[in-house]
């Protein structure tokens, strides 16, 4: 369980978030939503511990994490944020390699290799594996990047945007193996998404944000209507019934 | 996948046997490893040579006799001190270029040679000619190393806790603080008079053989314990390389990293600094021939590439100076000139660091 008590943070005079009270219960994928600028991404990397809160407590899986040493929380969760910067001397391989290093400390084990090939493969990146991170493309880096997350096997994994830059098929697996890990493996993965109907279609629970506010915390079912979705993204939405599911139209 | 397109005569690439795959530690293939160790045997050897060479090389008095092993100890002296500048320049450069995720600056850039020049400088306005010949010797060494430690430690801690704790921030700051004090120095050496001028830019000139022998002692455990405590965070430090995200992420106090490795640095810089002055692009040099040598990020890897390579620019240089163009008293401008050429070309270039 993921809980936000009363946090907040504000950049500047203008730029506030929160205060925000939430609770994320364990298992499962939730979907962070909201316009550009909510602070999806500020409350991602609040939990993450990659951001420190101004007032308030976050707690991830009973542990806070402003005081919870950082060794014990990186086997706890695991955050990619929105924009990597990569190294260039480090192929796709090495990279993943790293998602183990709070196991490992840096000295790889014959069952870290193992673990390492098997999020290569996951996603899909294995004839690019021995290839440098500079001469990937966009949507290849962000999937090397995403296995080395995964590749760290924590309970909470906080993606931001991972399905930056991916074509319609490797979208459509990341949110399969997503929810695969969540269901067979009882992982808890919290995502901020743009495309609303993916988040209808594989999300358990929908968190939109706005204005540095949680606007609407629900089911996909409860999300999916004309005038809320309308509301928070403002522009006009029609949901409709579709082949598989409610979809949102706004084209 | 990608749609591989076969061109004639290309065999298509047998499918790998799925056994366990390896290649996420510092090497990617077998191959990469090979090269490396190959380029590593052929700088020990250089080093060896041109270490040799200096010491052995056109010695004028005949062998055997009291003068030749008087000259050859005097000559030895110079060649660990050469040791310990490219030691300390090589680990310095390559670990302050990681925590600051920059592969352009180095620690001069901070203002540590600046700093140097500022004591100095001072010393001998303040007190003169008699103080900066009273102000030598082991004392004075110990006391510089620790004004500029001190200082490092000031500046990082209190850039890295502040509000405003980044890299940009603190190295915004060295690089004016760095100016700043150039120009004090520059200020103060106006106002002396031309003896003591004198004096002092003999300090200041970096130079191999009119570096004190006295400090080594001293000198080669400091720098000794600083790099085995840079070689023991060398599995950490490649996780720093990352980036400070990923350094949180994975569970490492990148705050405390940074400032341990900035600690150690500041140690290792002000040893090369107080024994031969100022080197503005020796480490620069040898951190981006070591990483296109080692070709990989795994500090344990870097760091003895470093090292010996280092090494091989120092006494190559100074071997082909003494004994091809009879000139030693260059030997510095020289590796400088080499330094800044291949820093310019780095910089625009602007290619794979
Ligand atoms: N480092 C910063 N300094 C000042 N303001 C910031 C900073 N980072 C974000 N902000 C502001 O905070 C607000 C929330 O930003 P945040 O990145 O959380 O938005 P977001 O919901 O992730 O948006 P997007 O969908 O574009 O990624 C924005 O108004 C942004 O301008
Ligand atoms: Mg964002």
């Amino acid at each position: 369980m993921i809980t936000l008590t009363d946090v907040a943070k504000s950049y500047n005079s203008e730029v506030s978030i929160g205060p925000v009270n939430l609770q994320l219960p364990a298992g499962g994928i939730t979907a962070l939503v909201g316009p550009n600028g909510a602070g999806k991404s500020t409350l991602l990397t609040m939990i993450g511990r990659l951001l420190g809160v101004d007032r308030g407590a976050i707690e991830v899986g009973g542990l806070d994490v402003s005081t919870t040493k950082s060794k014990d929380l990186a086997k706890i969760v695991s955050i990619l944020r929105q924009e990597n910067h990569y190294v260039t001397r480090l192929t796709v391989r090495q990279l993943v390699g790293f998602g183990r290093f709070p196991y490992s400390k840096g000295r790889l084990t014959l069952l870290d290799e193992e673990i390492i090939s098997r999020y290569i493969d996951f996603l899909d990146l294995g004839g690019l594996e021995d290839r440098y991170l500079d001469q990937l493309s966009g949507g290849q880096r962000q999937r090397a990047y995403v296995a080395m997350v995964l590749c760290q096997e924590t309970d909470y994994v906080l993606l931001d945007e991972p399905l930056n830059n991916l074509d319609m098929r490797h979208s459509v697996q990341m949110m399969q193996h997503l929810h695969q890990a969540a269901r067979e493996l009882g992982r808890t993965i919290i995502i901020v998404l743009h495309d609303i109907n993916f988040a209808c279609h594989y999300a358990d629970r929908i968190c939109a944000v706005k204005d540095g506010q949680i606007a609407e915390f629900g089911t996909p079912e409860e999300i999916m209507s004309d005038d809320l979705l309308s509301r928070v993204f403002e522009t006009p939405v029609q949901c409709i019934n579709g082949p598989r599911g409610r979809l949102a139209c706004f084209y | 996948m990608q749609k591989k397109i076969r061109r004639p005569g290309t065999a298509l690439r047998t499918p790998r046997v799925t056994q366990v795959r390896h290649g996420a530690s510092a090497f990617p293939t077998s191959a990469a490893k090979r090269r490396y160790f190959t380029i590593l045997l052929v700088m020990v050897v250089a080093s060896a040579a041109f270490g040799f060479g200096l010491l052995a090389w056109n010695n004028p008095a005949p062998y055997g006799s009291s003068g030749f092993w008087r000259i050859a100890e005097m000559r030895t002296t110079n060649v660990i001190i050469m040791a310990v500048v490219a030691f300390c320049q090589a680990m310095a450069t390559v670990s302050f270029q990681t925590v600051t995720n920059n592969r352009i600056i180095t620690p001069s850039i901070m203002g540590f040679e600046s700093l140097y020049v500022a004591i100095q400088t001072s010393t001998v306005y303040l007190l003169g000619a008699a103080g900066l010949i009273a102000f030598s010797g082991t004392p004075q060494f110990l006391f510089q190393i620790s004004v500029m430690v001190t200082f490092a430690l000031l500046l990082y801690g209190w850039l890295l806790s502040g509000k405003y704790g980044n890299m940009q921030v603190m190295l915004l700051v060295g690089i004016i603080i760095g100016g700043g004090l150039g120009s004090v120095s520059t200020f103060m050496q106006r106002l002396l008079s031309p003896s003591e001028f004198d004096l002092l830019s003999a300090r200041l000139f970096g130079s191999v053989t009119n570096a004190e022998a006295g400090y080594l002692p001293i000198a080669i455990p400091l720098c000794l314990v600083a790099g085995a405590a840079l070689w023991f965070n060398a599995r950490r430090l490649n996780l720093v390389s990352l980036g400070r995200d990923s350094t949180v992420n994975l569970g490492l106090n990148h705050r405390f990293e940074t400032i341990k490795v900035l600690f150690l640095v500041s140690i290792l810089m002000a040893i090369s600094t107080a024994l031969v002055g100022p080197m503005t692009f020796l480490g620069f040099l040898v951190a981006t021939l070591a990483y296109q040598f080692a070709d990989t990020y795994d500090h344990r890897f870097v760091f003895p590439m470093a090292f010996f390579t280092g090494f091989v620019v120092l006494t190559g240089a100074y071997f082909v100076m003494n004994h091809v163009f009879y000139a030693q008293g260059v030997v510095g401008i020289i590796i400088e000139l080499v330094g800044g050429s291949v820093f310019l070309y780095v910089i625009l270039r602007k290619g794979r660091l």
